[in-house]
């Protein structure tokens, strides 16, 4: 009797856990299965919304879309725009980034713990309060209409939240390894080289990929300074040159946004607990 | 350290050149700043476009921003369990978080197309839609409650679309999800949760999973019911990592501009506008920098609130 | 008050036994020590008892109820946290009344508990403070004290005195003793240290890897061990084992004495003792050297009251002795305990006197 009674309240416990995380999933995921979908569909299919499943495929999927996207629109040069772009940003920001970190994770006492939060405050100043009057720095640097002005911007909130998380990695190196190494005769900056800066690899990496992933997700910006479409990056390319009006081509349309988005949603998801650790840092040992 | 003068140059001079911006009569084309007072500020305030904007950015915040903080405690709550096929659950319900804004809303634009709409479709098939066979072959659905429910204005409002179908015409009716004002707003906040629920949930999480296990373990001993245990003892716990997981939503959603921009563009009728994008179209669209800056302007102070918040939260920490 | 009985309970983690097929009854009003090395499976079996993990076999009696399958809640026990697990957000009072509002009794009658229950432990004038500001021996008192006030069947203390420095941990284990056998309730108690184990335990359970050894009083315990592993886990020092061609035979340090000095009312037997260091203890003197075992040179200790005044040199060889009564006999292979053997045939290095 008890044990029934045991299994029973497994099975109300499991069954209330797997209906909440399906019903979320659902919620979360219905847009990017919708899209996969919708990119393959032929035009005499997607056309009867009337008759005809929008979730699923009622006649035989093409990639005509797929094609018509990668030969007849900037699809590509929005792809290679965003990666010019990231690698740029990602660049300057581990340049000025790194050694911030460094100097802040050695600051002595409470100090450098206080800069670090100001800094991390920095990074949430939102640049929609802000892309106006820098839209006057840009035509100041002559970068008006150009991606290059975004790789000069970008880096006002991937330094930040970077210095941000290579600080809390930088902390996690005793001091005493580095001290180490001073002794057995290197220079401070030798023992940061030789030293810090392996041990910060995994820090270095996610920084990497995060500043990465910040200017991909940047939006306001890139639709204020780039406005001929050769120097859009995708999110805005997509959005603004491939939704043209009333005539909206769907298919195409669905096809660049999620072939773009699972990639990174994938590799994203791979660093994601670090960046968690990261972000919450400190907030969740108290 | 050559970091923090980057971003002084970045950051702090378009800051002060903002304000500067606020008091004079900047455009695009005469980029010469005479000082005007506070006659921007006047302009912009009193046009009601600006203030249908400050109440949706409220509105759009503190609604999505309820429903976000309660729906990622649940959420977590499931997650924190160990249960087969986990990590195919999770890497799903992260999914909006880790893909670009404005790609992932691009699948709600088709979701919530005037003639694609999928949820139409599950409407029409359950028939809570009005359904038009032909022409004049009307078969009333469930309308007039959505009518009753507010949802639905009149017949005008929803879409009738017709197609040739061979012989004959086709037609349906649609909700046009973003070409009302109720279900533009609904739409709109519907997306700011789905866009914002798994950053929050995998912070409340993190909090969860910190709760010593002796803790929970003691609840279970102690002969504590699971709502008593949860509101007495887990909550309390995770309150402070919540509060921090709140703030953050509180200044995307505030400040985001995205969703707008690619779902309504502020439509119907600037029903939906936003104080960023309504900056972004009266500063760079219609060049009116001044303007543009004392819109965005407007944001700063609640954004000073929120990060006050955060900063006592931390300092909190510290003490404790 | 309750009979606690486990009925071939086994727990596996993959495929690791952690509790292998144990069978034990802990009876009315019983202080009982689970005693083992970690990662002998003694929380394991206490976290099984509580309800905490679910057995992979076996059942679970209270009070003559099957419980095996009922959440801890049902099960009317409280148990104490090597963390102590206080709710850092409540203070004292709250802590401590948190059993009793799960129950559902009155503000009036919880108040009276809690302070019956702070009264026991010295702690009333804390009730006030939270769980941050007190020390570590303030919070063991107070996590004892959320674990009586519900006056429950069966305690559970897991390790409670490991987190406490070496003086409050002596204090601290007569409190816990004293206070379990004025309300007599039946306590089971996980420790790793041994002492705190034959200080406390009306039977000790000692186990390893998994398996109980032996279960019996602390005297049964040190003075007939069942096996070599119990032999050599308790007394401190512990038991001398020395091999012997067909058993090991083993010897407490104190019964390891100069033949001067015994004067044996059985049967002795002797070993030439190889001092290598002499360590001064006060009451003791603890002498570390080698005898020839069966395989080479064995490492023995003994243990010399200090009512022997002869002088011990490091390096220097001694004949010592040890009453045959005192002697155990373990076998080679299974460490099991064994009938004594007549030594005569035991013996090609150290030789049997009579007298």
């Amino acid at each position: 009797m008890t044990n029934g009674n045991y299994i029973l309240r497994q099975v109300a416990r499991y069954g209330l856990i797997y209906a909440i995380v399906t019903l979320f999933a659902v919620f979360a995921a219905l847009p990017f299965f919708q899209m996969l979908v919708i990119a393959f569909k032929s035009d005499a299919d997607f056309n009867n919304p009337r008759e005809n499943i929008p979730f699923w495929f009622n006649e035989a999927p093409t990639n005509e879309h797929l094609t018509y996207l990668l030969e007849e629109t900037q699809y590509l040069t929005f792809i290679w725009n965003s990666l010019l772009i990231g690698v740029f940003v990602v660049g300057i920001t581990l340049v000025f980034a790194t050694p911030a970190a460094y100097s802040l994770a050695r600051l002595t006492g409470r100090q450098g713990e206080r800069l670090g939060i100001l800094i991390f405050l920095v990074y949430l100043i939102p640049p929609t309060l802000l892309f106006i009057p820098m839209s006057r720095v840009v035509s100041f640097l002559e970068l008006q209409n150009s991606k290059w002005a975004l790789v000069v911007i970008y880096p006002t909130f991937t330094i930040p939240f970077c210095t941000w998380l290579l600080f809390g990695f930088m902390k996690t190196i005793p001091k005493d390894i580095e001290e180490q190494a001073m002794v057995d005769g290197y220079s401070r900056f030798g023992a940061m080289l030789r030293v810090v800066l392996p041990l910060a690899l995994p820090g270095l990496l996610t920084v990497v990929v995060f500043s990465f992933m910040l200017t991909l997700h940047e939006y306001i910006y890139a639709l204020a300074f780039t406005t001929t479409s050769s120097e859009k990056p995708i999110s805005v390319g997509v959005t603004t040159e491939l939704v043209r009006g009333d005539v909206f081509f769907w298919q195409s349309l669905m096809a660049a946004a999620v072939f773009v988005a699972l990639p990174i949603a994938v590799i994203y998801n791979l660093f994601l607990n670090r960046f968690v650790s990261g972000l919450t840092m400190g907030a969740v040992k108290g | 350290m050559p970091a923090v003068l980057y971003i002084v140059l970045l950051v702090g001079v378009p800051f002060a050149l903002s304000i500067a911006y606020s008091f004079s009569d900047v455009t695009i084309g005469d980029q010469s700043i005479d000082f005007v007072g506070l006659e921007t500020y006047e302009r912009v305030v009193d046009n009601p476009v600006f203030q249908t904007s400050l109440v949706n950015n409220f509105r759009f915040t503190l609604f999505s921003q309820v429903l976000v903080t309660t729906l990622s405690i649940i959420l977590a709550l499931a997650l924190a369990q160990d249960f087969p096929g986990k990590w195919f659950f999770r890497f799903l319900i992260l999914l909006p978080w880790v893909t670009p804004i404005a790609l992932g809303t691009v699948g709600w634009l088709y979701m919530l197309d005037t003639i694609y709409s999928p949820f139409d479709y599950v409407l029409r098939e359950l028939g809570f839609l009005a359904n038009v066979e032909g022409k004049g072959g009307f078969v009333r659905g469930l309308t007039d409650s959505l009518q009753s429910l507010g949802l639905v204005e009149s017949d005008t409002a929803l879409k009738l679309n017709c197609q040739v179908r061979g012989e004959r015409e086709v037609c349906f009716f649609n909700m046009q999800w973003l070409g009302q004002d109720q279900t533009a707003l609904g739409s709109v906040i519907a997306v700011h949760v789905w866009r914002m629920l798994p950053l929050s949930t995998v912070i409340v999480l993190a909090g969860l999973t910190s709760i010593p296990k002796d803790i929970r373990d003691a609840v279970a001993v102690d002969g504590v019911g699971h709502l008593r245990a949860f509101f007495e003892v887990t909550l309390p716990l995770i309150a402070p990592i919540t509060g921090i997981a709140t703030l953050f939503g509180l200044i995307y959603t505030f400040t985001d501009v995205t969703v707008i921009a690619v779902l309504t563009k502020g439509n119907p009728a600037n029903e939906t506008q936003v104080l960023p994008y309504w900056a972004y179209l009266k500063g760079i669209q219609g060049t009116n920098l001044a303007e543009g800056a004392a819109i965005a302007l407007f944001m700063f102070p609640f954004l000073l609130v929120i990060a006050v918040l955060v900063l006592r939260f931390i300092s909190r920490r510290e003490v404790t | 008050m309750s009979v606690v009985e486990t009925k071939a309970l086994v727990k596996r983690f993959g495929d690791v036994v952690a509790v292998n097929s144990i069978d034990l009854r802990i009876e009315e009003g019983e202080f009982l020590v689970l005693l083992g090395p970690s990662g002998s499976g003694k929380t394991s079996l206490l976290r099984m008892v509580a309800g905490l993990e679910k057995p992979s076999d076996g059942q679970i009696l209270i009070g003559g109820k099957d419980v095996t399958f009922m959440p801890p809640r049902a099960r009317n026990l409280s148990m104490v946290f090597q963390s102590y697990a206080l709710y850092p957000h409540m203070n004292v009072f709250r802590n401590i009344s948190f059993p009793l509002k799960a129950e559902g009794l009155p503000y009036e009658e919880r108040k009276k508990k809690v302070e019956w229950a702070a009264s026991i432990f010295g702690i009333e004038h804390l009730l006030h403070r939270k769980p941050r500001q007190l020390s570590g021996g303030q919070r063991q008192r107070v996590a004892l004290a959320r674990a009586v006030v519900r006056e429950p069947g069966v305690f559970l203390l897991d390790e409670p005195l490991s987190n406490l420095d070496a003086q409050l941990r002596a204090t601290a284990r007569d409190e816990i003793k004293q206070f379990q056998r004025r309300i007599g309730t039946t306590t089971i108690y996980v420790t790793h240290d041994q002492v705190e184990a034959m200080g406390m335990g009306d039977r000790i359970a000692v186990m390893h890897l998994g398996n109980m050894h032996q279960l019996g009083t602390p005297q049964e315990l040190y003075r007939e061990p069942a096996d070599t592993f119990v032999a050599t886990f308790l007394g401190s020092p512990p038991m001398n084992l020395v091999k012997k061609d067909s058993c090991i035979i083993g010897f407490h340090p104190e019964h390891f004495l100069p033949e001067d000095v015994l004067h044996p009312e059985t049967a002795t037997f002797s070993f030439a003792f190889e001092v290598t260091r002499v360590e001064y203890l006060g009451a003791d003197r603890f002498l570390y050297g080698m005898v020839q075992g069966a395989e080479g040179p064995t490492r023995i200790i003994s243990k010399v009251p200090s009512l022997v005044t002869l002088n011990f040199e490091a390096g220097r060889k001694y004949t010592f002795v040890v009453q045959e009564s005192d002697l155990k006999y373990f076998d080679h292979a299974s460490g099991k305990r064994i009938p004594p053997l007549p030594f005569t045939t035991v013996e090609p290095t150290a030789q049997a006197v009579v007298s």
